[in-house]
């Protein structure tokens, strides 16, 4: 499959055409390993060779573990799976920033980040996401659950299996269907808590918010959604937001600041109508 | 044929549907005649789910509704990781709201002939009757859908049909319905009726005086490997594409919940059943760990098509539309590029088999969207596609608003699966499947949009209603780890994971897993023969006894350990992809994703022999290298009368 | 049931949770930094009295004192504005150390390596920023309030301190190099402020900020003034 005709070159494909990109990167990685919880940690560095360009980041990590567990060494363990931005599975923070939104040059996951960002001979170094509500679990990979967690406390409109009224009798307008069908693209992937000098998650809560408070069908909650989903966060241990924006500035869908504002003002309301957290 | 690979059994049969009514009415009489399980008496009853994709998630939240003890097994650490996440483009749903003629008959009818007359009617007219209330549903649960400007509900044609009865949020519809699904689960769990256990993953079943009643899974954190009971099972573990090594499915889908019930008596349908999807993004290197998927919604304005002359190598913006070969246009004239998915992939292999492909190896197609460009402008395809060719422009380097985007096809979806009746029960009783784990809606091809429409049925509606009739006779007698069934189980999957590590040959895990999906992608993938498929049979056992003996996992046990997962998954697949040579062998028909090279019309189209083959394949697997059992389930088509499939 | 939570008339108090919130804590620096920010307004423009001369400085500076004679006692009104700014400086500074407590327990142990992709230069000084503002509001305090600081010391009549303090190149240079940070305090925080009080969005994001930048401009334009007037002796 990977076979190069003759003379295929592609014009404007050259950076995906074998012949023209050779496997030509080595690079030296630093990595995080941590054993387990109770792992103090430390940076490892690893060279790998033979990088293409074409390679995503991960694809490049499996490189280097295939070699690890031939040497019969533990490989990198990270967290991955649907390899095309939308599980949110993923999550690494490289050189600095996460998912490596320092060096894609537009909103990324790591899976979605690919090799010909880097050049031959850069030095990278990879880190799990840190705070205090992601507890890591080994190397890079770290427990999310606190995510789930808030979403348990209200993100979710409360339509038990057939009782739904026909589709039709539900208007939303195309401008708020849309502003919520934004926020609902969060994936939960954390970045946005990575990225936040406080490693708050108010992103990640703001966008859930908004996402069903821009919706009829969730207005009867809306007061009890915020309130609750707020206080979980704070409960997790998460920091608070000091509106900085590196968060949307790290996010892969590009979840905005405006959620976080929405939020607030939900939140303000809702307090004043009398809204208090459950214990 | 072949009778070394395999024997036939007793024919098999569903008993579920009442056939005394007419097709309209089965779905409610069967909910009539199926027996309800007193509310009071639901707490006592436990319901073990594994998987939360839309099948699990839908199933597991409705049943905790209704009262139910579910346990909820997945292995990602979020259920809302399920590869239902990645689906891009539309449910569909028989609302009729365009009044172009749609009705839950045209949609059960389309669903039919698209499956190629391999699906059992009474299961495709329930999923399109319960289809409009799907819709209902997760608008209720705040699905973001596209909408209109009145604000009602937007609707688009998809894959191949000819109303528009798609439903769709940009290109991320599956994401959209997941979060629905899921958020209905989490709200489960914070009201305790759902206990969740994150990043298990399901190694055996365990089956108890014929029924059954528990799993042996594994905590993939601290490698504990420990027995969870219940009255029934629901396995909702998605399917085995991955078995290809390359496909569009996530890392971590796999078959081994469905293969370990294999194991333990279910019977597996139609194995061979695969769908290539037409519109992913071709092949890079040997390195490359998965392929993506561009939803086929980007076949309604992009228009396919490869060079007329071999070996041209020209800037596709350089070659003048006379030079150009529209093929799907050609061939097909009444749906052009909206053929079915199995007409769209062979016929890129076929120009591509002529020397006629682009970009690297010549393994690709052009999509092209030039025309649609001018005379939507850019703006309207931003909107409409602009996710997809964000993500096609981060994988390739390559601007698709500059230049047509390059197509291949590629391993999608899995239409066979664990043999369910009507009620979703699959061969060993308590033990259920729903989405695409089963084999149930989609006969030999699934249409586009439909995937997504089967795992919410199957969850929210379908299951809910009929494992009642199950659960009556419970709760069953309790059982605990010193059942001798259950201490065996116990035992094997503990050995067998010493098994994985103790080998310490020479080869990871992923290095068999690719040799394996490259023999199967050849021998049994978009063109499969009797010459190809017996290479496939000799070589399989070949690569298993490998496996076996040369394997290297490094780590141990005691702690989250990927490549130890992967071995066990691997080894699985290495035996599913026997039984799928198996299955595409004995099968000497083409049908739907199934193309048989001898079976063909002289056109080159797929040519099927109901006279020999209308029918269901079960298999049962036989220990002790036995060859596997054939159990036929005649379909019989009361209301779509069988025909040749013709998309001219 | 996590299914409709329905407030209880009795549970009007709201639990130590809401209270100790971090958004409670945002909007505390929210409104005290609104406060501060309304008082900087009336005192940059007080400050241009000084180019109306050394009387209208002088008297506007004894005016301040004595608003609101004789119906109440000298010094009333200064002294509950100055209630009200010492409160929302502490609430300020309270709010900042809450969250920055917060953040520390967030993420005990920082990254190996850490860039910022998006924040400004303004928003990252935030903190530190803001301590050095403090820090200065002292020093400004003893320097032309109380005197004490001052080269002309105390006793002596804001305008000869203020003219005293510039005419030194150096105390001009602390002012300078104080209120451009907080210009910059100021620009992060007005958005901020619109941001935690639930007032921005996609639309109002480019005028706020648009906004912020002007009102900072011209708040410390204004304020600065008078130091490089006294400096290049247009005041004197």
């Amino acid at each position: 499959m990977t076979a190069t005709r003759e003379g295929a070159t592609f014009a404007s494909g050259t950076a995906t055409d074998p012949a023209m990109a050779p496997h030509n990167m080595t690079l030296t990685l630093r990595i995080w390993r941590q054993r387990g919880p109770a792992d103090k940690g430390r940076m490892v560095t690893y060279q790998v060779e033979d990088i293409s360009p074409d390679m995503s980041f991960l694809e490049m990590l499996d490189v280097l573990n295939e070699k690890l567990i031939l040497a019969g060494d533990d490989p990198v363990v990270f967290d991955h799976d649907c390899r095309e931005g939308i599980c949110g599975s993923c999550g690494l923070m490289i050189n600095g920033t996460a998912h490596g939104r320092g060096t894609s040059g537009g909103p990324t996951t790591t899976c979605q980040l690919h090799m010909r960002k880097f050049k031959d001979g850069d030095t990278i170094d990879i880190e799990p996401w840190r705070a205090t509500a992601f507890p890591v679990i080994k190397d890079l990979s770290v427990d999310r659950s606190a995510l789930d967690r808030i979403i348990q406390s209200g993100g979710y409109i409360s339509a038990p299996t057939g009782t739904a009224p026909e589709a039709h009798s539900i208007l939303v307008p195309k401008k708020d269907s849309d502003a919520a069908f934004d926020a609902a693209t969060c994936i939960g992937c954390g970045a946005c808590v990575a990225a936040c000098p406080n490693a708050s998650s108010m992103l990640f809560t703001a966008a859930k918010v908004s996402h069903l408070g821009l919706l009829p069908q969730g207005q009867p909650e809306r007061n009890e959604r915020v309130v609750n989903m707020v206080a979980q966060q704070d409960r997790e241990g998460f920091g608070g937001c000091t509106n900085i924006g590196e968060c949307s500035a790290a996010c892969p869908k590009g979840i905005s600041m405006e959620n976080i504002s929405r939020l607030n003002h939900d939140l303000l309301g809702a307090l004043r109508a009398g809204a208090r957290p459950k214990s | 044929m072949p009778l070394d690979l395999f024997t036939v059994g007793d024919p098999i049969a569903d008993t579920k549907a009442p056939m005394d009514v007419p097709i309209g009415e089965r779905w409610s009489t069967r909910r009539f005649r199926a027996r309800l399980v007193n509310p009071a008496n639901r707490r006592k009853l436990t319901v073990i789910v594994v998987g939360t994709g839309l099948a699990g998630g839908s199933a597991a939240a409705t049943l905790g509704e209704a009262g139910y003890k579910v346990k909820n097994f997945w292995f990602h650490d979020s259920p809302r990781r399920a590869h239902s996440v990645a689906a891009q483009g539309g449910i569909n749903a028989a609302k009729n709201y365009r009044n172009d003629g749609d009705s839950v008959h045209r949609l059960f009818y389309d669903t039919v002939k698209g499956g190629d007359f391999r699906s059992r009617e009474n299961n495709v007219h329930r999923l399109a009757e319960v289809s409009v209330n799907i819709i209902d549903q997760c608008v209720a649960q705040g699905v973001p859908f596209a909408r209109e400007y009145g604000g009602l509900l937007d609707n688009r044609s998809f894959g191949g049909a000819q109303v528009s009865r798609t439903f769709y949020a940009r290109g991320q519809t599956g994401q959209q319905l997941l979060y629905g699904a899921y958020q209905a689960l989490e709200r489960q769990m914070a009201a305790g009726t759902v206990e969740q256990f994150a990043r298990h993953e399901m190694l055996d079943l365990i089956v108890i005086d014929g029924r059954a009643r528990g799993i042996v899974a594994r905590n993939l954190i601290t490698g504990e490997v420990s027995t969870h009971f219940a009255d029934a099972v629901v396995l909702a573990t998605g399917g085995y594409s991955n078995v290809f090594y390359l496909s569009t499915n996530a890392k971590g889908s796999n078959a081994t919940a469905i293969w370990r019930a294999h194991k333990r008596g279910a019977y597996f349908a139609n194995p061979c059943y695969t769908q290539i999807h037409p519109t992913c993004i071709p092949v890079k290197g040997d390195y490359q760990s998965k392929l993506t998927l561009m939803s086929e919604s980007l076949r309604n304005d992009g228009r396919v098509w490869v060079p007329k002359e071999r070996g041209d190598t020209r800037d596709p913006r350089d070659i003048p539309e006379g030079e150009r070969d529209y093929y799907l246009e050609r061939i097909y004239p009444a749906f052009g590029n909206l053929v079915p998915r199995d007409i769209a992939s062979r016929q890129a292999k076929n120009v591509c088999d002529e020397g006629r492909g682009v970009g690297p190896g010549g393994l690709g197609v052009y999509l092209d969207f030039g025309d649609a460009m001018k005379r939507l402008g850019r703006p309207a395809i931003e909107a409409k596609y602009g996710n997809l060719f964000d993500m096609y422009a981060q994988i390739t380097g390559e601007d698709p608003y500059e230049t047509p985007m390059r197509i291949y096809p590629a391993v999608h979806y899995t239409m066979g699966g664990l043999w369910v009746d009507y009620d979703l029960q699959s061969t060993i009783p308590g033990m259920f499947v729903i989405g695409e784990a089963n084999f149930s809606d989609h006969g030999a091809n699934r249409l586009g949009a439909s995937a997504l429409m089967q795992g919410l049925a199957d969850g929210y509606f379908v299951l809910p209603n009929t494992i009642n009739d199950y659960l009556a006779d419970g709760p069953f007698e309790k059982v605990d780890d010193s059942h001798p069934a259950v201490a065996e189980a116990l035992q094997e999957v503990q050995g067998r994971v010493q098994k994985l590590l103790s080998i310490n040959g020479n080869r990871t895990p992923a290095s068999f897993h690719r040799e394996l999906g490259r023999l199967m992608w050849d021998l049994c993938g978009m063109e499969r023969s009797e010459e190809s498929l017996r290479k496939a049979l000799d070589r399989i056992p070949e690569i298993r006894q490998e496996f076996w003996t040369n394997l290297k996992v490094s780590g141990d046990e005691n702690t989250i350990n990927p490549t130890l997962e992967h071995a066990g998954r691997v080894a699985d697949f290495i035996e599913l992809a026997e039984l799928m040579c198996v299955d595409a062998l004995h099968r000497a028909e083409s049908c739907g994703g199934h193309f048989r090279a001898e079976s063909q019309t002289p056109e080159g189209e797929a040519l099927r022999d109901d006279e020999n083959f209308a029918y269901v394949a079960a298999w049962e697997w036989t220990p002790e290298g036995a060859p596997p059992v054939l159990h036929r389930e005649a379909l019989e088509y009361e209301y779509v009368h069988l025909a040749q499939r013709s998309y001219k | 049931m996590a299914v409709v939570t329905v407030t209880q008339p009795g549970q009007r108090r709201a639990p130590k949770a809401a209270k100790t919130s971090s958004v409670f804590k945002k909007v505390v620096m929210a409104v005290s930094g609104i406060i501060l920010v309304l008082y900087l307004i009336a005192h940059m423009i007080g400050n241009l009295k000084v180019f109306a001369g050394r009387e209208s400085f002088n008297g506007y500076s004894h005016w301040i004192r004595t608003i609101g004679e004789p119906a109440v006692p000298a010094q009333t009104t200064l002294t509950i504005i100055r209630i009200v700014l010492l409160a929302a400086v502490i609430a300020h500074i309270w709010a900042a150390i809450a969250l920055w407590r917060q953040a520390k327990r967030a993420r005990p142990n920082g990254y190996v390596t850490k860039k910022a992709v998006a924040q400004s230069y303004a928003s990252r000084t935030m903190r530190w920023g803001g301590v050095i503002v403090g820090l200065f509001v002292v020093y400004h305090i003893l320097d032309l309030t109380m005197g004490v600081a001052n080269p002309e010391g105390p006793g002596t009549t804001p305008y000869d301190r203020l003219v005293a303090g510039f005419s030194n190149p150096l105390i001009t240079a602390v002012y300078v190099i104080a209120l451009i940070l907080l210009g910059m305090h100021l620009r992060h925080g007005i958005w901020s402020a619109t941001q935690t009080l639930g007032q921005s969005n996609k639309r109002r994001e480019r005028t706020v900020n648009l906004f912020a930048l002007v009102f900072s401009v011209v708040l410390i334009g204004g304020f600065l003034l008078v130091p490089f007037s006294v400096l290049f002796g247009l005041v004197g």
